[in-house]
């Protein structure tokens, strides 16, 4: 046993209102910089639809995520010779147009139009050629609450083997759901496996996945290996960016800045410790439909003595197994078993989990013939397919799912039969299997989710780890050579100079 | 001797070499985040693979034929026993058709370089430079070829070979000769390609030090520890 941590997060997709802020916040403090523009380490898609970039989860077009071919793990992008071939050219690079051509308006011409007959409008220009952009085709989140028609959001990956899916098309039948996604920091990562030049890494402390921008020379594999499309090459540094977990953050025991800013309270994070040792095995089980038991089955329990031991062995520090215990996100996916992984079917083993989002039971089916399963209603008439989100969460095995909406209905049922009417309803608790204690707590976690319950982060060894004299007069955070990249505008080694670029302003003509 | 070609071609070379082995370390140790393929490919996709793997493929070929040509020492070629004549035969021959895979490649390049408003935004000026020095130096290559099926006895190309094998002996006054009284296209295909390596550290050239050979030795999963433990 090779025990190691890492601190992983939970999205309750029940609560997601779909507000983007955790987007707004992560842009404003990471990519609101030239070339990555376009990119955005956390986004939020409204499913079903196409997503962001385009198609991400078609693992046919993009190739992203592992295969098994004859009982081995291979990146679906190819082998070692495949990724060194491909240098010169990726053929599953996603384009700018896959995410959208960045714009900007030009804004000052509001301010400085003539008079004249018509209002003056403030019309887009590209951030990457600076030309007019005469209309503007696609956004990060061009399907914003079922934006575009239906069948353009039915090539939707997770609507494979749903049933009759065009009857979703159909606006009585329609649903939607929101889907906030960051990368996933997975424990089997295909981007470390893609990058010819060993630049990103997963950190061993707290299982952060990270791209060495130093290393980094732009081959661009990392881009198709990762089947979540989480790695943006930018196009003015010419290396790849990524999702960083605000690793400065969680080293100072703070949560992500899109946790931290989610207005409806629906991210957890907390410290998971697992065997790295089983990474392998579990990653290459024949069964897709196995994957989400056997990524289960590596995590470590952590009120287990043996496992205590094995972890200090390792150096792990107690404030972090303290927390470990404490961890809700091992209450959510392990305890509760509320909480899934996103595609475990890429066979990454990713670290960001989601409790499945309940929906309204079909008006039609409210009329009176709601199939009732003893005190929950039969989960089919839910709005929301069954198989969509198994599709999404478990790689279309219904019963996990069926188990974490079942034991959500249960909580309520509970909850309101213990506050509205008086009496405890136990009946409904055995039937999904939980304890009135278990229930009070994913009560406390889920429905009041106060903020010291949700983000259990210990701080990281660094404290005394460093010396804080060494680091005295340092760089801070910065790209590249920070301190000492010259004082002129010249830079002798290529490349434009670091910057903003300007939208070009209009010509007025009359 | 010209004083014009002892500069250009006997003493230029050292400084060159200078400026690109110092500059490249320099570069690699201070301005690492600067190192990179700064591919493009992203920002317009439209004949990008094909363009893209014609010129490296044809111009990684023409590197190998140069290298064989100018560094390799001609006993070596004696041998194995290749006559001079079958030897220019070989390089005009396979230089030939990698050099005109190469332009194809390189064509397409540079007019997406010069003409796609994408690519033409986010190049430095050394980044359209670069290309347009190569495409130069390629052209020139080219016709070398044609002018080179004048003489296929191959003594030209000895000349060529005692010039560079002087020059990486130190002994600059004696390469010089054997260059002297050449046809100037082989002067000036000499000169640029010179003049490239002048510019290699500070151009996009430098990932060509980084193929990364190392990734078929390493494992695929990369785990790194940032603290000392703790206990």
């Amino acid at each position: 046993m090779k025990v190691r941590a890492q601190i992983g997060m939970v999205l309750n997709l029940d609560k997601c209102i779909g507000c983007h802020t955790c987007s707004i916040t992560c842009k404003n403090v990471w990519t609101s910089r030239e070339g990555v523009e376009y990119a955005w380490f956390n986004n939020v898609e409204t499913k079903p639809g196409i997503g962001f970039p385009k198609e991400w989860e078609n693992q046919e077009k993009w190739k992203g995520g592992w295969q098994l071919k004859n009982g081995k793990l291979k990146p679906r992008i190819g082998g070692k010779l495949r990724v060194f071939a491909n240098l010169f050219a990726n053929p599953e690079m996603p384009e700018i147009d896959d995410y959208y051509e960045p714009f900007d308006f030009d804004y000052q011409y509001l301010h400085t139009a003539k008079d004249s007959k018509h209002q003056p409008t403030a019309r887009p220009r590209s951030l990457i050629s600076g030309q007019r952009m005469e209309k503007i085709e696609w956004g990060p989140n061009w399907e914003e609450i079922l934006g575009t028609e239906f069948e353009k959001r039915k090539k939707d990956k997770n609507f494979d083997e749903v049933v009759q899916k065009d009857i979703y098309g159909q606006f009585e039948k329609t649903f939607m759901m929101y889907l906030p996604r960051l990368c996933e920091h997975c424990l089997n990562p295909t981007c470390v496996a893609s990058c010819p030049s060993g630049a990103i890494y997963k950190r061993e402390e707290d299982g952060i996945v990270l791209i060495d921008q130093d290393k980094c020379r732009g081959w661009r594999m990392c881009v198709s290996g990762c089947p979540y499309k989480k790695i943006y090459y930018n196009w003015k540094s010419g290396k790849s960016e990524k999702c960083t977990f605000c690793y400065p953050r969680i080293e100072a025991g703070q949560p992500t800045t899109c946790s931290e800013t989610c207005v409806g309270r629906i991210r957890y994070l907390g410290v998971l410790l697992y065997d790295a040792d089983k990474i392998q095995a579990a990653a290459s089980t024949p069964n897709e439909k196995d994957l989400y038991q056997a990524q289960l089955d590596i995590f470590l329990d952590p009120f287990d003595p043996e496992v205590q031991e094995a972890a200090r062995k390792e150096g792990i520090a107690e404030n972090w197994l303290k927390a470990a215990q404490r961890s809700p996100v091992y209450m959510m996916a392990m305890e509760w078993k509320v909480a899934l992984p996103l595609h475990p079917e890429y066979r990454t083993l990713p670290m960001v989990w989601y409790v499945p989002p309940l929906s309204p039971i079909q008006t039609a089916v409210e009329a009176g013939h709601v199939g009732m399963n003893g005190e929950i209603p039969d989960l089919k008439s839910l709005r929301i397919p069954l198989r969509y989100l198994a599709n999404m969460l478990t790689a279309g095995d219904e019963a996990p799912v069926v188990r974490a909406l079942e034991r959500m209905i249960a909580m309520r049922a509970f909850k309101r039969s213990q506050q509205v009417d008086g009496v405890e309803d136990v009946e409904v608790l055995k039937q999904v299997g939980l304890t009135p204690n278990q229930v009070e707590e994913m009560y406390r976690y889920m429905a009041l989710a106060n903020y010291e319950d949700r983000f259990v982060i210990p701080t990281s060894a660094r404290a005394y780890a460093e010396n804080a004299y060494d680091l005295k007069g340092e760089c801070g955070f910065s790209f590249g050579n920070g301190c000492s990249g010259g004082d002129s505008k010249f830079n002798i080694f290529g490349g434009k100079t670091k910057g903003v670029r300007q939208v070009i302003p209009v010509e007025v003509k009359y | 001797m010209n004083f014009v070609d002892m500069l250009l071609y006997g003493i230029y070379p050292y400084i060159v070499s200078v400026v690109f082995f110092l500059g490249c370390a320099i570069r690699y140790d201070r301005e690492q985040y600067t190192w990179k393929a700064q591919s493009s490919q992203m920002l317009s996709k439209k004949g990008f693979r094909i363009a893209s793997n014609l010129f490296h493929i044809g111009i990684i070929m023409i590197f190998i034929g140069h290298f064989g040509g100018l560094v390799v020492p001609y006993e070596v070629w004696d041998f194995f026993g290749i006559t001079l004549a079958q030897k220019q035969l070989i390089a005009l021959g396979v230089g030939g058709f990698f050099g005109v895979i190469c332009f194809v490649g390189l064509t397409m390049l540079v007019f997406r370089r010069l003409f796609n408003p994408r690519v033409r935004a986010s190049s430095s000026v050394m980044d359209t430079l670069i290309l347009l020095l190569i495409y130069w130096q390629l052209i020139l290559g080219l016709i070398t070829i044609a002018v080179s099926t004048g003489h296929m006895d191959g003594y030209v190309m000895k000349d060529l070979m005692s010039w560079s094998r002087n020059l990486l002996t130190f002994r600059p006054a004696e390469a010089v000769s054997f260059l002297s009284d050449m046809h100037w296209i082989y002067k000036a295909h000499v000169f640029w390609g010179i003049t490239l390596f002048l510019l290699f550290p500070f151009s996009r050239l430098v990932h060509i030090w980084s193929v990364p050979i190392e990734y078929f030795a390493r494992s695929y999963q990369i785990v790194r520890r940032r603290f000392k433990r703790a206990v």
